[in-house]
């Protein structure tokens, strides 16, 4: 059973190289080795104690000289972000289906390869693990928007690339210093839980971590890298940057950034939950009149990030396990998203707002897919969205109503754009170019009926997931609050 | 015990959407709108068995356990269902008016190519509708609330190929969902209150406090906001109107008897949270009065007969609320009870004419369909009766039960209520007399083919209208030598039910409403029979007033100012400027301020040995300075 993680992790890889090499069914290789994937992470989370208790742990020694150990493991809040990621990939694979990518044999296999990236990321118990982890899932989603993006591509893609690698210098040097500061010499993420820092320390420590993940997420204001980067992104890159990436920031808050600097997020935390509703309204705001579906939904998911780095700042139980949902919802429902919209431009080849219109007269079965994804996406009871986004602004006003009631504008103000948008694109009269709109089918049915049950079984049924998180929560959150009471 | 079923109620449409919806291309339609009326009938069996066995039951609550359906920390959020007095009577006016509603679609959306479509969204409206009325705690409540909202997006948006259908709908729901903010921000404050989002362990708490904690009345006034959308009142009211573009079945279940109706449900839910907050209470009344003058004023120039319906909706609505407000709770539910069954009379009675006259929906060109349409010339003149608050029909009785209670609270309210009532009558018969008497007004082409309407049409009429005649029966008060069963079942959810007036003081406020609703209805016929006065064309010189009633007071013109365009600058404002030119500047700016800097550094490497061994020479002399110095 240990080994069960190891495969899980090194699987895609070994996935990767198959298809590398695999010719012309490349994509059908891809898609059954994340389908393998997929089972064996069912299997994970059916043999997983919902306690607080780290799994499945694997810890060997990998580079002694400076203390580096291959040292994995999976608790109630890695397992959300594993399920998440194994969940998706699948989808986005055989979203791709429909496109003939040039060199599929490297596409696809980026995008394994990416996967064991992020399954490094979310199960890392080494800090120097975690690093890798997050610069290998890099390096795949760059050249897959390098290589397969739109026109503006090189551009857009050198700043995303320097600012998330300019964002992870500044958490290396963290990471560097705790290792130094840790008297066992290793990058052990318990021995940094149990470092004794002073509050300058901590205040270094948490602006190190913060930016790096703040960039990744985005939160306000350093997001700028983001709407260009989604809109240039052939649509399989821009699943996997929305769906999953931006988790590994959100993720990093959880897991590295609230135990091992505690009393630095209760310095900061207020300052991080302002900039985060802030982004809420201001990024809803920009939504409303953005003139491309791909950019709105990229700017929509700023401020649904933004109300979930909120709730996870607000150190309670509810926001936490609110951001736990919302984190499996959001990608679920921005993958649903960003996929009709290339369904809509792979057909009509544009996803210009002003020149669509009528669609569902045409295909009424991808107007109603998608009316249940956008519906997700804000947030209805009885979708995934509501669980989510009901914790946490319900764990926001734990922490402030004045600050919930402007995070809560977001339910307001997402019900305008993503409803003008739908009604633009979706609704009104046929014109010449969404005449000839043909319907979903094959593989595009498979990924949107999915997405769709799953929206709906989340928000009816969110028991288990909630379930699973909730000791690992609870227990962080006892974690920090005990380390902030023997600090003062 | 059937009570232990109440699941199947809301669980039995939702079957039928789920077929409908399925099936709604392949199967016929004869089986879609039989299936679509058949699950609300039985859900209407069971619900009367539900209320047989309530009303024989010593015990009046009865809560089913489903399953936990959120719970994090120490928030536990059942999936659970209450039976009660008034959830019980709520469950028959829902699936009751619901069914005939139903029926009445067969025949009025027969020639719709959207027929199973109507069918499955009608059936998920009352399945949400049942959640929101049987839902044990606000989460439950407010599942049902959006869900509501929900279809009425969907249903307001039906012709979606229209885009100024496909607006109305749009702003149905943002309207609402301003609203929602609302209500969830109370449920917050509720649970940090109290602990809990359950009714039965609110209530028994909120009964044992003492009136005027600002917390309560913070949650009394969020809740209130909630309603405010819910149930289209001011300023959230504009979107009511709009929702007209729906098919008529649609404005009359939904627009009409039910979903707008749920904000007073939900404050009559919550009456002893109500009760400790005199102050918000008082702004429910000012709100309700408010509203349905505005909205009488609205509807007393609009030609389109569906418009004067939705305002009087407006109106009657605001009745409500200003009966909630007094506290007359059982007046207020009283009144939702028979405006169920005189609005959704009225509005399938306009549905039955514009039918007739496929699709003619401007009073303007209407007129003398007395003689063409005998069963809806009738029972249109009973609902406008009821709704028009004349003895012995059941709007009578509702409506001067509210009265009669702000009589006691404020006679000058009293005062502006009545005069409301006043121009109820005359703008309801009004419509009625431009409908139905004088010659008709179209061309002649369109006469030839007016007919009434078929069976499965009218019997919902007459049934409506049966039930509009007699329905006041369950509320006569005592001052009639009734003795009010309604208030009587109720007791137990509405345990103050605020104070009536005196015998004598009763008939005399009964008497000036009567007398004074006969001489709004001897206006109304000087005006539009005996003069055969026709309302001027859209584009005629209007005075002051009439312009601002017509226009609907540029509620909005003004919305439109205040809040969208300046919205819209804003974004346009933040996307070129604050993110493209300002944030994304500054990072853009870091970036070139760095490869700048390294094309300065970059010469300092030139290549030249001597300024190498310079450089080296300074460093050495610097670093022994730096020792010496520090020594």
């Amino acid at each position: 059973m240990e080994q069960l993680l190891l495969l899980l992790i090194f699987l895609p890889l070994v996935g990767a190289l198959v298809t590398a090499f695999s010719g012309n069914a490349a994509k059908h290789v891809a898609l059954v080795s994340s389908i393998v994937s997929l089972a064996l992470t069912l299997a994970l989370v059916c043999n997983f104690s919902p306690n607080a208790s780290t799994q499945f742990v694997v810890d060997f020694p990998w580079i002694q000289e400076l203390g580096i150990n291959f040292h994995v493991g999976i608790d109630g809040i890695s397992i959300i972000t594993v399920l998440l990621t194994n969940v998706l990939i699948p989808l986005i694979i055989l979203a791709g289906y429909q496109h003939n990518y040039k060199n599929p044999k490297g596409f696809f296999a980026l995008i394994l390869f990416m996967q064991s990236g992020l399954l490094l990321v979310f199960t890392a118990l080494d800090a120097f693990l975690f690093y890798i982890g997050w610069e290998a899932a890099l390096i795949p989603i760059y050249f897959i928007c390098a290589i397969w993006g739109g026109k503006d591509r090189i551009k857009v893609n050198m700043k995303f690339f320097v600012y998330t690698i300019a964002g992870s210098l500044f958490m290396l040097m963290g990471i560097i210093y705790l290792y130094l500061q840790n008297p066992a010499h290793n990058f052990d993420i318990q021995a940094f839980y149990s470092l004794n820092l002073d509050s300058t320390q901590q205040c270094w420590i948490f602006w190190a971590f913060f930016i790096a993940f703040a960039i990744k997420m985005p939160i306000f204001p350093f997001h700028t890298w983001q709407p260009n980067t989604y809109t240039e992104a052939p649509a399989v890159g821009t699943m996997l940057l929305s769906g999953i990436m931006l988790k590994m920031g959100i993720y990093g808050v959880i897991r590295w950034l609230l135990p091992i600097v505690p009393s630095g997020v209760q310095d900061w935390a207020h300052l991080a939950i302002i900039l985060s509703v802030i982004g809420i309204l201001y990024a809803s705001i920009i939504a409303f009149t953005q003139k491309d579906a791909k950019r709105l939904v990229a700017y929509s998911s700023i401020a649904h990030v933004g109300l979930i780095s909120a709730g996870i700042f607000a150190l309670n139980v509810q926001g936490m396990q609110g951001a736990m949902v919302q984190m499996l919802s959001h990608g679920i429902n921005v993958v649903g998203l960003f996929f009709v919209l290339d369904i809509i431009s792979n057909r009509v080849k544009t996803n210009r707002i002003s020149e669509l219109g009528g669609i569902a007269k045409q295909a009424p079965i991808l107007a109603i897919v998608s009316l249940i994804i956008v519906f997700g996406t804000v947030a209805l009871p009885g979708t995934n969205g509501f669980i989510g986004e009901f914790l946490l602004l319900m764990g926001v006003y734990q922490y402030n109503a004045w600050i919930a009631a402007f995070a809560g504008l977001t339910i307001i103000f997402g019900a305008v754009y993503m409803l003008r948008m739908y009604q633009n694109v979706m609704l009104g009269k046929t014109n010449e170019l969404t005449i000839g709109f043909t319907d979903i089918k094959g593989s595009e049915k498979v990924v949107l009926y999915t997405i769709c049950v799953l929206i709906i079984v989340l928000g009816v049924y969110p028991k288990p997931i909630l379930q699973l998180s909730e000791a690992s929560v609870q227990h962080l959150i006892e974690q920090v609050t005990q380390k902030l009471t023997s600090v003062n | 015990m059937i009570i232990d079923l109440v699941w199947l109620v809301p669980l039995i449409p939702l079957i039928g959407f789920i077929i409908n919806g399925l099936g709604r291309n392949t199967l016929s339609k004869n089986l879609i709108g039989f299936i679509g009326s058949s699950v609300i009938f039985i859900s209407f069996a069971i619900s009367i068995g539900i209320f047989a066995e309530l009303a024989s039951s010593p015990v009046k609550t009865h809560e089913v356990f489903l399953f936990d359906w959120i719970s994090a920390g120490s928030l536990h959020i059942p999936l659970s269902f209450l039976v009660d007095p008034l959830s019980a009577i709520m469950l028959l006016i829902v699936t009751g008016v619901g069914f005939l509603i139903h029926i009445y679609s067969i025949g009025y959306m027969h020639e719709d190519e959207g027929f199973g479509k109507f069918f499955s969204y009608l059936n998920l409206f009352i399945f949400f509708m049942l959640l929101l009325v049987l839902g044990s705690n606000y989460i439950v409540m407010f599942i049902g609330w959006e869900g509501v909202g929900l279809c009425s997006y969907l249903l307001i948006g039906f012709w979606y190929t229209n885009s100024s259908y496909a607006s109305a709908a749009k702003k149905a729901f943002v309207m609402n969902r301003i609203g929602d903010l609302g209500f969830l921000l109370g449920v917050f404050f509720i649970f940090t209150t109290f602990g809990s989002v359950e009714f039965s362990k609110i209530f028994p708490q909120a009964a044992a406090m003492l009136p005027g904690d600002g917390t309560i009345a913070l949650i009394a006034l969020l809740l209130f906001i909630g309603a405010c959308g819910k149930s289209a009142q001011l300023p959230l009211f504009t979107w009511l109107p709009d929702a007209m573009a729906g098919p008529t079945p649609v404005s009359a279940l939904i627009h009409a008897a039910t979903m707008v109706t749920a904000g007073i449900y939900m404050i009559a839910r919550s009456n002893l949270i109500f009760d400790l907050a005199p102050v918000i209470q008082h702004v429910i009344a000012i709100v309700g009065l408010a509203t349905a003058i505005v909205a009488a004023i609205i509807a007393l120039t609009q030609t389109d007969i569906k418009k004067v319906l939705a305002y009087s909706t407006v109106s009657q609505l605001g009745y409500m609320f200003l009966g909630l407000g007094v506290g007359a709770y059982n007046g207020a539910f009283f009144h939702v009870i028979t405006h169920a069954f005189f609005k959704a009379l009225l509005f399938l009675c306009a549905g039955s004419v514009i039918h007739a006259l496929h699709h003619e929906q401007d009073m303007r060109h209407m007129g003398g369909l007395r003689k063409k349409l005998p069963v809806t010339f009738l029972t249109m003149l009973i609902g406008t009766i009821a709704i028009a608050g004349l003895p012995p029909f059941s709007g009578f009785f509702s409506k001067d039960e509210i009265l009669a209670h702000v009589y006691m609270h404020d006679k000058i309210m009293w005062g502006i209520a009545v005069f409301g009532a006043f121009l109820t009558a005359f703008y309801m018969f009004r419509m009625l007399f431009l409908t139905f008497y004088g010659k008709y007004r179209g061309t002649h082409h369109a006469e030839e083919k007016i007919h009434e309407s078929p069976k499965t049409m009218t019997w919902p009429l007459i049934v409506l209208a049966v039930l509009s005649a007699i329905g006041g029966i369950i509320g006569i008060p005592e001052t009639l030598g009734g003795n009010h069963w309604l208030s009587h079942w109720l007791s137990p959810v509405i345990q103050h039910a605020g104070e009536a007036p005196d015998h004598a003081t009763e008939y005399a406020l009964m008497a000036v409403s009567v007398v004074g609703v006969l001489i709004s209805i001897a206006f109304a016929y000087t005006k539009y029979i005996k003069k055969d006065h026709i309302p001027a064309p859209d584009e005629a010189e209007r005075s002051f007033l009439a312009k601002l009633s017509y226009n609907k007071f540029y509620f909005d013109e003004i919305y439109d100012t205040l809040f969208r365009k300046p919205l819209d600058a804003i974004s346009v404002f933040f996307y070129k400027v604050v993110d493209n030119k300002i944030v994304d500047g500054i990072v853009n700016g870091l970036g070139w301020g760095t490869s700048e800097a390294s094309k300065g550094l970059r010469l300092v490497q030139s290549g030249n040995v001597g300024f190498y061994i310079f450089m080296m020479v300074v460093g050495i002399i610097s670093l022994l300075l730096y020792t010496y110095l520090s020594l």
